[in-house]
């Protein structure tokens, strides 16, 4: 295979050595069920075990707060629905944004079907949530706040810490789905006023296939799957003992790796980001230049077509997208794109690279060079361009 | 010499796949791509149905695509495909036509489109998996020419692709007989799972017309009217005028004694003429929108054998000029159920002349 430049690292990640290192022994070796009574079985509820403490450090959460699932989409589903059916006396009114992820969007969606009400908060122009909006959509029957930590396809980071407190303030429970941010940025649910918050180890490293949900204590959700004690009951079924190990192992070199990554990647980002401001004309970076995950560029190329490009890109051996793929691998203009204002045309081309531990900045370099000539060679093609420059020259 | 490259159009089945493998062995560097044009299925649909008939195309596509070792991509096209074929299809039934929304498929989505689309990525050619052939005339023009199979016949719904669309074409399948293709996909070891033939319109999957257009068009849905004599002696209620098409005797819901057709459609009074079989038989009929493929215009009249439907057969007709874009045709021996909104096109043995859309004029 032809070398690789991999910048998708927001769809997923390599699983790192170490981790798959650790995991290994939690196939073959120690491959009790934790819920046994002999010892073998409780070698594999001590390496659980572990890997929560550290889940719950890195949150500043209790070990106890920390429910394993299949993953982010999951710890999102468990999140809504089951606070809704929870809280339903209380109220059926649920707040969330309109740049969700759809793991949230469509949920709602579902809600809404079964008698709940949603608003779907607007962001301004760079995707950020307008907390006067959020404050005029409280009612008193609102149960839920929902808002992601950093969105998927702009990397802006949301002001969750401000959301919390009004949340807070008018006794309102806040889930976030902080399935980008965990292990990109410091999160502490007690600071922010986080009552639940949704995680995807998939995204730092980690292997796929395991999440988990925090569940601030003293929250009464129902248990997501029926069956053994597992998680405390809330969510049965035998322990992914590996994917749970891999987990922990992922999140400690995150921890631990953070603040140099974040500073190397937002090194990186940013001169990404100048030279194709730079060097390529009618292009616009979407969301806010600074206040935006250190490893996310998103950017429209006006009179290109998004498609075209992420093939062409990908003819040269680089991994990039574009807004969220559906499932068929095809694309829809991004959700997230309309609803900070891009035109409908525009939302259509659009660029995002996300940048992982192992980019360096030739892979920048020759990513811009091939930016550049793909972009040039499509505007040449396009009736749009001809006719723009017709006008304007 | 660098290969050619082709963008070869992958829905996953037998004909497509063989014609991707063709073009492999020729020589050609492929490129397997799956149109996406249609917006998923309701949900519920897709839990009756346990999956979305266009996502199973895409995952058929991506393996064949695979077990061929060649690159794969999914384009989406819905936004064309809506304007061009649904948004269409809708408009012309609430004008009283019924239309052939391949026909426009092939010419603005899979053509123009695609063609687009792989022009840009650097591709010299499109390709499909059609039973029909493209030919390069004495003349310089290229046309479409009848598969060397007669058993399958696809070149009805292509008679409208332009010159230039012809010209970065391929289809490597005409070239051989339907048993010969699917020998070469065993002899290939593709998983020829079995398909459903192709539904007769892909995005109405449940074949109910009249639903669709009520969902699309909304208020703008015609309401009941009455059926009538030519003569306008009223005969009964229709249900409104976009469940009818020109020859239909099943499901008119009313019982006159002798069998009853509808022989026309009159969207300005909301009125459904029935008449007797007789009735439905027409001898002559304009066309406008014409596409020429193996001539560049017609000049005066020309012989032909013309098809107006699909599944017509073909009859001799004779065609004459009759104004910048509009042709008169006339049959030597009377042909049934001429419709307006479908496609008449024109054959001189194998290879297509050209056709038209058939026009409301021409059963007045």
């Amino acid at each position: 295979m032809k070398k690789m430049i991999y910048l998708d690292n927001a769809a997923t990640t390599r699983t790192a050595p170490e981790v798959v290192e650790a995991m290994l022994p939690y196939f073959s070796e120690f491959y009790g069920n934790a819920s046994t009574v002999y010892e073998f079985g409780g070698m594999s509820k001590e390496a659980i075990s572990k890997a929560r403490e550290i889940i719950a450090d890195a949150i500043g959460a209790k070990e106890n707060e920390i429910y394993f699932t299949g993953g982010g989409s999951e710890s999102d589903n468990w999140a809504l629905k089951a606070t809704a059916e929870a809280y339903k006396s209380k109220g059926r009114h649920i707040i969330t944004s309109k740049i969700e992820h759809h793991a949230i969007l469509h949920t709602c969606e579902w809600l809404e079907q079964n008698g709940f009400e949603v608003t779907y908060l607007d962001v301004d122009e760079f995707g950020v949530v307008k907390l006067e909006e959020l404050k005029k959509a409280i009612r008193p029957d609102t149960i839920l706040i929902t808002i992601m930590f950093a969105n998927n396809e702009i990397g802006t980071i949301e002001p969750v810490a401000e959301i919390g407190k009004i949340a807070r303030e008018h006794g309102i429970l806040f889930h976030t789905d902080a399935v980008q941010a965990f292990g990109q940025v410091p999160i502490q649910v007690d600071e922010l006023n986080i009552d639940m918050l949704s995680a995807s180890a998939h995204k730092l490293n980690g292997p796929k296939g395991i999440g988990f949900l925090y569940i601030r204590k003293g929250i009464k959700i129902r248990s997501f799957l029926h069956g053994g004690a597992q998680e405390r009951k809330r969510r049965a079924g035998t322990e992914n003992v590996p994917g749970i190990v891999g987990f922990g192992k992922a999140v400690e070199l995150a921890l631990n790796s953070m603040e140099e990554r974040a500073k190397r990647e937002c090194e990186l980002r940013d001169y990404l980001m100048e030279r194709v401001l730079k060097e390529i004309p009618f292009t616009r970076v979407n969301g806010d230049r600074t206040n935006r995950l250190p490893n996310n560029v998103n950017f429209c190329f006006q009179f290109v077509e998004g498609e075209s490009l992420l093939i062409m890109l990908d003819m040269k051996g680089i991994c990039g997208s574009s807004g969220s793929a559906c499932t068929s691998g095809s694309l829809d203009p991004s959700h997230v794109l309309l609803a900070i204002g891009l035109p409908h045309e525009i939302a259509h081309g659009s660029l995002r690279l996300t940048l992982g531990s192992d980019t360096t900045k030739e892979d920048m370099d020759t990513v811009v060079e091939a930016i550049k000539e793909i972009v040039t060679q499509l505007r040449e093609m396009s009736p749009l361009y001809e006719d723009y420059m017709k006008k304007n020259n | 010499m660098k290969k050619k490259k082709v963008v070869v159009g992958m829905s996953g089945g037998v004909d497509s796949s063989v014609a991707a493998w063709l073009l492999k062995e020729q020589g050609y560097e492929v490129i397997g791509v799956t149109m996406q044009i249609w917006q998923e299925q309701e949900e519920t649909q897709q839990q009756e149905e346990g999956g979305c008939c266009g996502l199973s195309a895409v995952e058929d596509a991506r393996r064949v695509a695979a077990m061929l070792d060649i690159p794969y991509y999914v384009m989406n096209f819905k936004a064309e495909f809506k304007r061009h074929v649904m948004d269409y299809f809708v408009a012309e039934y609430l004008r009283g036509h019924t239309p052939n929304p391949c026909i426009a498929c092939n010419r603005y989505v899979k053509w123009e489109s695609l063609l687009k689309r792989s022009l840009d990525i650097g591709a010299d050619y499109i390709a499909t998996g059609h039973y029909a052939q493209i030919t390069e005339l004495e003349n310089g023009r290229f046309a479409i020419q009848k598969s060397v199979t007669s058993a399958k016949d696809q070149t009805y719904a292509l008679y409208n692709l332009t010159q230039d669309q012809l010209a970065h074409t391929l289809m490597p399948v005409g070239a051989y007989t339907k048993d010969e293709i699917r020998s070469m996909a065993q002899k290939i070891g593709l998983r020829t799972a079995n398909k459903p033939d192709s539904q007769e319109i892909c995005f109405i999957p449940d074949n109910d017309y009249a639903g669709f257009i009520e969902r699309e068009a909304g208020d703008q849905t015609p309401s009941v009217g009455n059926f009538v004599t030519k003569e306008g002696k009223v005969l009964g209620q229709h249900k409104g005028i976009t469940h009818y098409t020109i020859g239909q005797r099943k499901g008119l819901g009313i019982a006159m004694g002798t069998p009853v057709f509808v022989t026309e459609i009159r969207p300005e009074t909301n009125e459904v003429v029935l008449g007797s079989n007789e009735d439905v038989f027409g001898i002559s009929l304009y066309a406008d929108h014409l596409n020429f493929m193996s001539i560049s215009d017609l000049i005066g009249e020309m012989e032909v054998t013309a098809k107006i439907r699909y599944s017509h057969k073909g009859a001799p007709c004779m065609i004459h000029k009759a104004g910048e874009d509009r042709v008169f045709c006339e049959f030597q021996e009377p042909v049934r159920a001429i419709t307006p909104g479908q496609a008449i096109v024109f054959y001189q043995g194998d290879i297509v002349v050209g056709g038209g859309t058939i026009l409301k004029e021409s059963c007045q």
